[in-house]
């Protein structure tokens, strides 16, 4: 198929950019949309063009990498499904198709369609961990776990880490991100004892980046590309009120 | 390393390397086996508490070998200094892992023990890995599994609440512990969490999106390494007392692999170059069920979980070329060739075996799909047997991506799959410690070469990575710093500056080729020669052909290769250029090493040498010994020396491996 590709270019954190046009003649349905690039990537650099630069490294959609906001849409059009895993089947000959690096504050541009998203990594490091080190665990069987709560702790713990869920909030808010480790941790017998702390500690220190509030939009949710319910956001917010109300704070 | 300067006999790649000195691994202890981990950890020298803020250790990948070790090493106080290429440290290639992790808890009273899995994986290498490696893996899958377990790693679990085991191939018992299909993700999450831990306390000094180009080697000691800031295009230094290299496989050789794109042989081959022997490069892993490829724009190929191989039977059509869409074609018109020629282990055979009996089906000219590339993996009877439900509780996700893939639901039609370059046993040769052969080197996970000999199983890569990260490294790294602090390295110190300007002249030079093609280009027909001539088969014509063919194709890169832009900030051709060029050199020892290694073992299929009814045929009279290679200098004169350390089998006894 044929396609028009507009896609945003920007030099670095420091010049302005703007959307490009190119055209490709030759898709094949069955290539990614990575691979796509990829050809596009070919063509820029036998002309001498600067190639299209993107974050992308499992393609399977696992690591969490890829990131484009595809025809307004943070991963595209596919449910349940990131960038590097959707395919050309879901365009048609003719189309335009509009890509956009991440869109939020706390993750300014580097170049191109490469972001910035180390905020996550400080999130994580305000709390998302059991205080465990490495020797001192108990037998694995010492602690059972219902498997109603082992499944729910591992449909939350599948989060990537992508960013798609603050590219797509109006308030560029990390909610469903911190929220999803809240819960993955909250609902195994070995996160409990610092589920107080660990809720109002990342909720605190996602507020001191440069995150946006939550007011339930639920775009979030919508775009998620591991499908993290937006009931997650209900459960930090319960284990914050909990900890506030026992007089917990956070350090 | 001196050498004896022999030359090999004619059979073995005559007048292509030299012969050097035999090694050993002198660090295992003489005890019994079951002993020689304790007794090494005893007489490993501690370091007083006080002392490890003092002592600074670079971990280089943060994978689950580098996290689980950079996260122990700053529990236990040192100051270590972390690095990846991504943009943080959970996007480590791990993530990837699908099926699952191996542990003999016996949790099922199946007969299981730590002594069977050593067994098993001594055997399933084929009788060419080290016995004494091999033993403390098994015993340190135990801890593993505990360690997990209390991070938070949300294994599956029965009703009962306790965890749950599938089994593998290569095994008849049930041990391998998952997390649906997400296993290196959540234990890599696992790992990653106690690293970012370690970073908020201080101890670890977290560097992403950071690529280690070379080692500094300081009055023969590891002292550091040259990164490039991949934002910045600014080359740096970074100095310690030993360097910890975790930094994966070289499967991206092929072009085409299951590995994450910027997975690649960088850091290996630039202490290779700077003295690290590199040891049995040809043992490259080829895993039976992946998505066959579909076009020549391919950029990657998926695996499809092996843990698929428990419910799913592989078949063809009895009829060559049979163009029947497959839920057309009868029972009796199918040929189930696993079960019919290994009745014992059926669809569960190692991976080599599977991927060797797929690709003699192809060859043969029973296989399905686009150029007749591709076999079936049928879920029905498992469907009709368990349910669809819990077919799809077991493999949902594996399912649902393989759907997204190809356009076909697998719970319809039988999956369409094809062997893929998977994993390398291959890597830097390490002691017992893991120390490579330059001292204050450690190397671990895929990276070194492992405990897995000619051949890995199944859900045992995870295990060793951990077991490598949390429990071994953090033990003989820390006797080795009972030495240190050492004599600190200035920006000044000339090793420093050459390696560092040495660098700068790569980079520079790839940038100013301006030539005509592209790095994929060059990547793509690299990979395509090292697959037909060192893939799933080889010969010596094959082999001596792609040695002759790839110092010209290396040539015509360095001359032709076209990159846009500069290096002074991110240019991502560049960081693939550099990669591709040290892929070039090793594709080089992994044919010489094919070449020389006149037997069939594992992975390695060298089609002169197989039984009569086609299996490998080992020759345990010359080859059972670990092939390490002294990296032989740039250019034409430069030959590599082959050194050779000598495998002692003294608690499994080499036999012919069967799964009849
Ligand atoms: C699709 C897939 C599925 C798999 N499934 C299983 C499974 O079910 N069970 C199992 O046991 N095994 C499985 N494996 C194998 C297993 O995942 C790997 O062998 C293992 O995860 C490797 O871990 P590692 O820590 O050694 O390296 P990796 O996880 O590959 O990490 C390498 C690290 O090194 C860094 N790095 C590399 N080069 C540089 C450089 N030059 N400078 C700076 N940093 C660098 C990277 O950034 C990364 O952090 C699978 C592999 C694949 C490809
Ligand atoms: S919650 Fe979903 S959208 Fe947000 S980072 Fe995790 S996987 Fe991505
Ligand atoms: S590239 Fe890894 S999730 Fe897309």
């Amino acid at each position: 198929m044929k396609l028009t590709l507009r896609v945003w270019r920007q030099k670095n954190a420091d010049t302005k950019g703007k959307m490009v046009k190119y055209h490709l003649d030759d898709v094949d349905e069955d290539m990614s949309f990575l691979e796509m690039l990829d050809v596009l990537n070919e063509k820029l650099t036998l002309d001498d063009e600067d190639p299209v630069s993107f974050d992308h490294d499992c393609r399977e959609g696992i690591c969490g990498s890829c990131a484009m906001v595809i025809n307004g849409v943070p991963h595209g059009p596919q449910k349940n499904t990131t960038t590097c895993q959707l395919h050309m089947r879901h365009f048609s000959d003719g189309d335009t198709i509009d890509v956009e690096p991440w869109r939020a504050r706390a993750f300014p541009v580097i170049k191109d369609l490469v972001t910035d998203r180390s905020a996550f990594d400080q999130i994580i490091q305000s709390g998302g961990y059991v205080s465990v080190n490495t020797g001192s665990a108990p037998d694995a069987h010492a602690t059972p776990v219902d498997k109603v709560s082992a499944d729910d702790a591992f449909d939350a713990a599948t989060c990537i880490g992508c960013g798609a869920c603050v590219a797509a909030c109006p308030n560029g808010s990390s909610m469903l991100f911190t929220a999803a480790k809240v819960t993955h941790l909250g609902l195994l017998p070995q996160g409990q004892p610092e589920r107080a702390t660990r809720a109002i500690n990342m909720l605190a220190k996602q507020d001191e980046l440069d995150f946006g509030g939550c007011t339930n939009v639920g775009a979030c949710a919508e775009v998620c590309p591991k499908g993290i319910p937006l009931a997650s956001i209900s459960r930090l917010n319960h284990d914050v009120l909990g900890a506030t109300l026992s007089g917990a704070r956070a350090d | 390393m001196s050498e004896l300067q022999q030359e090999p006999t004619a059979t073995q790649g005559e007048g292509r390397y030299a012969l050097g000195e035999p090694i050993a691994d002198d660090r295992s202890p003489d005890s019994p086996i079951g002993d020689r981990w304790d007794d090494r950890k005893f007489s490993a020298r501690l370091v007083n508490p006080a002392n490890r803020r003092k002592m600074s250790v670079i971990v280089v990948g943060t994978g689950l070998a580098g996290g689980a070790a950079a996260a122990t090493l700053g529990e236990a106080g040192y100051h270590v200094k972390s690095f990846c290429f991504q943009d943080t440290p959970r996007r480590a290639h791990s993530i990837a892992a699908q099926g699952g992790i191996n542990a003999a808890k016996n949790y099922r009273n199946d007969g299981d023990s730590v002594h069977r899995l050593f067994y098993d994986t001594v055997k399933g290498g084929d009788f060419r890995s080290r016995e004494s490696n091999v033993h403390r893996l098994a015993e340190n899958s135990l801890n593993i599994i505990d360690q997990c377990v209390a991070q938070g790693v949300p294994f599956a679990r029965e009703y009962s609440g306790l965890l749950d085991t599938r089994s593998f191939g290569g095994t008849q018992v049930s041990r391998t512990f998952y997390a649906r299909g997400q296993t290196g993700q959540q234990l890599l999450l696992g790992a990653y969490s106690a690293l970012e831990r370690q970073v908020a306390a201080g101890t670890v000094e977290m560097h992403p999106r950071t690529e280690m180009l070379d080692l500094i080697v300081v009055d023969g000691r590891a002292r550091g390494i040259v990164t490039r800031n991949v934002l910045t295009g600014e080359i740096e230094t970074y100095t310690a007392d030993t360097v910890v290299l975790c930094t994966g496989g070289y499967g991206n050789v092929y072009y085409l692999s299951t590995n994450a794109k910027g997975s690649n042989v960088t850091a290996a081959w630039r202490a290779h170059r700077r003295g690290a022997l590199f040891a049995n490069p040809c043992y490259t892993q080829i895993h039976p069920t992946c998505i066959p490829v579909s076009g020549d724009y391919q950029s990657k190929l998926t695996l499809m979980s092996e843990s698929l191989r428990n419910d799913g039977r592989v078949w063809v059509p009895k009829e060559r070329g049979d163009q029947r869409p497959p839920n057309e074609i009868p029972e009796d018109e199918r040929d189930y060739y696993l079960e019919r020629q290994y009745p014992a282990f059926g669809n569960l055979v190692p991976r080599d075996i599977a991927s060797r009996a797929a690709k003699n089906m192809c060859d043969a000219e029973y296989g399905v799909g686009p150029g007749g590339l591709g076999v079936y993996l049928d879920f029905s009877d498992a469907i009709e047997r368990l349910g669809r439900h819990a077919v799809e509780a077991k493999y949902g996700n594996l399912f649902e991506m393989y759907q997204r893939i190809t356009g076909d639901d697998p719970y319809q039609v039988p999956m369409r799959i094809y062997p893929a370059i998977h994993y390398t046993m291959g890597g830097l040769w390490v002691d017992y410690d893991l120390r490579s052969t330059i001292p204050g080197l450690f190397v671990g996970g895929e990276a070194n070469f492992s405990d897995h000999g000619a051949n890995r199983l199944g859900a045992s890569a995870l295990m060793q990575g951990l077991s490598d990260g949390y429990f071994i490294l953090p033990t003989t790294v820390a006797d080795y710093l009972a030495d240190a602090p050492f004599e600190p390295v200035g920006d000044d110190h000339p090793a420093v500056v050459e390696a560092v300007e040495s660098t700068r002249e790569r980079i520079d030079k790839l940038l100013s080729a301006n030539g005509n093609r592209t790095v994929d280009s060059f990547h793509r027909e690299l990979g395509q020669l090292v697959w037909d001539q060192c893939g799933m088969a080889r010969s010596k014509e094959g082999l001596e052909k792609a040695l002759d063919r790839i110092p010209s194709l290396r040539e015509e890169f360095w001359r032709d290769v076209k990159i846009v832009g500069t290096g002074d900030g991110l240019n991502q051709s560049l960081e693939k250029a550099g990669r591709v060029a040290d892929f070039m050199e090793l594709a080089e020892l992994m044919c010489l090493d094919a070449l020389h290694r006149e037997e069939s073992c594992g992975g390695h299929f060298r089609v002169e040498h197989q039984t009569e009814d086609g299996e490998a045929a080992r020759d345990d009279e010359n080859f059972s010994y670990v092939a390490a290679w002294e990296w032989g200098g740039d250019g034409h004169g430069g030959r590599p020396t082959l050194h050779k350390e000598d495998l002692d089998f003294s608690y499994v006894h080499p036999s012919q491996r069967s799964y009849k």
